[in-house]
């Protein structure tokens, strides 16, 4: 192997930063999933009936439908009576200045201070620690301009009308296997109410941390912008480094009113596992926002560069007229990471416009997919979309792959379709090198060349983040 | 500036430099020709440092410092410039961006303070009429879909703005009609220098007309076989490599097509 290669190998193989455990006393319920561990779920967090009522549908549901296995991953199967339900740390804080010191430890070493003084100017966060919402941030703040931001257990109990309004009216218990799943036993997750003609004042932000062993994250998000508001919405993730692999399979609804805009970004760095491939998160996530009002907005940004194996499609559903939706991603995948994600557009509404831009980069041995649907109905005349779909290859054993689905039943759509390979050959290292530049800045900066239409779309806080967890996460091999 | 002694290089086991010598001083401009074949562009990818060539002997010294011992990026910020005779392309990557980035490398090497954008743009302005360079290629990727002259032109912008003290020109000729190269060899002859040595490796004595040398060498079999002035290179032009006598050899051996 050449001198280039193996710094690219070094470069990508470094360790995971976040892979530590906290030590808190936990209340864990023993591994396993029947009703009564639902009842269980549902009265620890002491639900109104009805929400019990749905998560019993659709765990009956669930027992109907078999796990999906089209996509382009592949994992041993998944004893789904082998995974805890609910972990949560014992000491259940009232307010902030409660929260455990422990805790706020594990908060300040991924990075996310707690304390509203040091935290980020201009970022609210809820800090989800396992199955629990353990703080939220700049809430009062927030509410005084009718702002509702809190963890979803608590809006359940306080805000049940609008929990139960919009509770699977994106994503229905019966979509698919692991959103009934999720459906059944979600624990926590945030939810955010903006009303009409209000503009969030703040980034809002989750941090959902997977502690505790042999627990399954089922985390539920749901964010309602009403008439003409917006919000800017950030989640980010990290789990400590274990030999077995945990499933997250978390579900965002995202519901755009009349003129609302909605920003939804995620930067998601679970554990990956090893060179080998042993242990990592299995990321099972259902996320799809519908733009139901007329000149709504919905937009994804990801940095996916976590997680054992991804399989993720945010989508957009653009039903109002003149509705626009965008998708911008970046995927990493090293080590023997896999990923198939993309998106999904549906054009139902009239004049809506739909942008694709996914960037795949491929390391080690890592497999990365782009699965992505444009339909236009025939409702939707003048649809538009754009998709640009790159893949960037770093050494010889990794794979990249596309599947693009068109489906066009209206004739006035305009479609376009751009496409492209490329690899970080030692070519392009060298005449670098003979440049003065490093290695390593040789590559960085061709994985941020090739990146950088996505990470522009990011809040601006995060995308320096983006870029340096890009640049951790490369730590890949050639071969 | 630069010694070469008796060297010795291969690729994939074959040996191709086979005992080669050279002195280089300040200021001066060498061209080194000969046929196809005969180890001209295997000499600059060593002296840059390409990992795939094996120096199996001899020495090169740079102001008196082991060359060898340097891994690529020191070599360029020493002061080393090879002007590629396929330059590459790194989708993504702008030109200008590029060229910064490679400008303030060399920069902290030497110890001195980055450039903030605005002091760069000056120094790249002032460096891009020397090549006739338009403003539009800048804003593109390195190399991406530029012609065969703009790949050449922008070569000679990256060693107008890094000021190497040994610029290594790998048939920089090759590909470019004649308007093109007359740009070319503008921009070389503009950064010819007293501090400066540059060495020219061409196959044809074309670009001799444009770029006088001081020296030129002629090199064969992975030795230099005959060194001499300008007068050499228009002898060659006239009676081809087949026309060198190698010592100690009958010519028709040497000749062309090894």
């Amino acid at each position: 192997m050449s001198d280039a290669a193996a710094t690219i190998q070094q470069y990508t193989g470094q360790p995971y930063k976040y892979g530590f455990v906290t030590d808190i006393e936990q209340d864990t319920v023993p591994p396993g999933l029947n009703e009564d561990v639902i009842r269980l779920i549902s009265a620890k967090k002491e639900e109104p009936s009805w929400l019990l009522e749905w998560r019993l549908k659709a765990y009956r549901h669930w027992l109907t439908m078999s796990e999906p296995r089209w996509s382009n991953v592949q994992y041993p199967p998944i004893d789904y009576q082998a995974i805890s339900y609910y972990a949560a740390p014992k000491r259940r804080p009232k307010s902030l200045d409660e929260v455990d010191p422990k805790l706020l430890e594990t908060y300040r070493r991924l990075g996310i201070p707690l304390h509203e003084q040091a935290a980020l100017a201009g970022v609210a966060v809820d800090a989800v620690f396992d199955s629990v919402s353990v703080a939220t941030t700049f809430q009062a703040r927030l509410a005084e301009a009718g702002i509702i931001f809190c963890s979803f257990s608590e809006a359940a109990r306080k805000h049940p009308e609008l929990v139960r309004r919009y509770l699977g009216s994106v994503v229905p218990y019966s979509d698919n296997f692991f959103a009934t799943l999720n459906s059944a036993v979600f624990t926590d997750g945030s939810f955010v109410y903006v009303p009409p003609g209000v503009r969030c004042p703040m980034e809002l932000s989750t941090y959902f941390r997977i502690n505790a062993a042999s627990t399954g994250q089922f985390e539920r998000t749901l964010i309602i912008a009403d008439e003409g508001a917006y919000v800017s919405y950030l989640e980010g993730c990290t789990a400590p480094q274990r030999d077995e692999n945990q499933l997250h399979a978390a579900v965002v609804e995202l519901v755009a009113h009349d003129g609302a805009e909605i920003k939804y970004s995620t930067i998601q760095n679970w554990y990956p596992g090893d060179e080998e491939g042993r242990g990592g998160i299995y990321n099972f996530v259902t996320k799809r926002g519908k733009c139901v009002g007329r000149r709504s907005k919905i937009s994804w940004t990801q940095v996916e560069t976590g997680s054992a194996i991804t399989w993720k499609y945010p989508s957009c559903i653009l039903l109002g007229d003149e509705s626009v939706g965008e998708f911008y991603s970046v995927a990493l995948t090293t080590k023997r990471q896999q990923a198939d994600t993309g998106t999904k557009m549906i054009h139902i509404g009239r004049n809506t416009r739909s942008t694709i831009v996914s960037k795949g980069i491929s390391a080690g041995q890592g497999q990365n997919t782009y699965r992505g649907l444009v339909r236009i109905n025939r409702s939707a005349s003048n649809a538009r979309n754009f998709t640009q779909c790159d893949s960037l290859l770093i050494g010889e054993r990794c794979g990249a792959h596309t599947f693009p689905s068109i489906e066009v039943m209206n004739p006035s759509a305009r479609m376009e379709h751009e496409a492209s390979t490329s690899k970080i050959g030692e070519d392009q290292i060298f005449y670098c090198n003979q440049r003065g530049i490093s290695k390593e800045d040789a590559i960085s900066m061709i994985v941020n060349g090739f990146c950088k239409q996505v990470f522009r779309e990011l809040p601006m806080e995060f995308a320096v983040e983006a870029q340096k967890l890009l640049e951790v996460s490369l730590e890949g091999s050639v071969g | 500036m630069l010694e070469i002694r008796n060297l010795h290089a291969s690729v994939d086991g074959h040996e191709i430099l086979r005992g080669l010598d050279l002195t280089v001083r300040p200021g001066e401009v060498h061209s080194i020709m000969g046929p196809n074949g005969s180890g001209k562009s295997t000499l600059a990818q060593v002296l840059a440092g390409r990992e795939s060539y094996q120096v199996t002997e001899g020495r090169v010294l740079f102001d008196g410092r082991d060359l060898l011992e340097m891994p690529p990026e020191q070599r360029a910020c020493e002061g080393v410039f090879l002007a590629f005779q396929y330059p590459i392309e790194i989708p993504g990557v702008g030109t200008q961006y590029f060229l910064k980035t490679a400008l303030n490398a060399v920069r902290k090497y030497r110890g001195l303070p980055p450039l903030d954008a605005l002091e760069f743009l000056r120094v790249l302005k002032e460096k891009m009429e020397l090549v006739e360079m338009e403003d539009r290629l800048l804003v593109r990727a390195v190399n991406e879909g530029f012609s065969g002259g703009e790949k050449k032109r922008n070569e000679i912008l990256q060693m107008a703005v890094l000021e190497p003290r040994l610029a290594i020109l790998d048939e920089t000729d090759s590909g470019l009609d004649i308007d093109a190269l007359r740009i070319v060899a503008n921009g070389v002859n503009r950064l010819r220098h007293p501090d400066r040595a540059i060495i020219v490796i061409t196959h044809y004595q074309r670009l001799l007309e444009y770029i006088v040398p001081d020296y030129v060498h002629v090199l064969m079999d992975g030795r230099i076989v005959r060194s001499g002035t300008r007068e050499l290179a228009l002898q060659l032009e006239a009676r081809g490599y087949a026309g060198i006598e190698v010592p100690g050899e009958p010519a028709t051996l040497a000749g062309a097509g090894r």
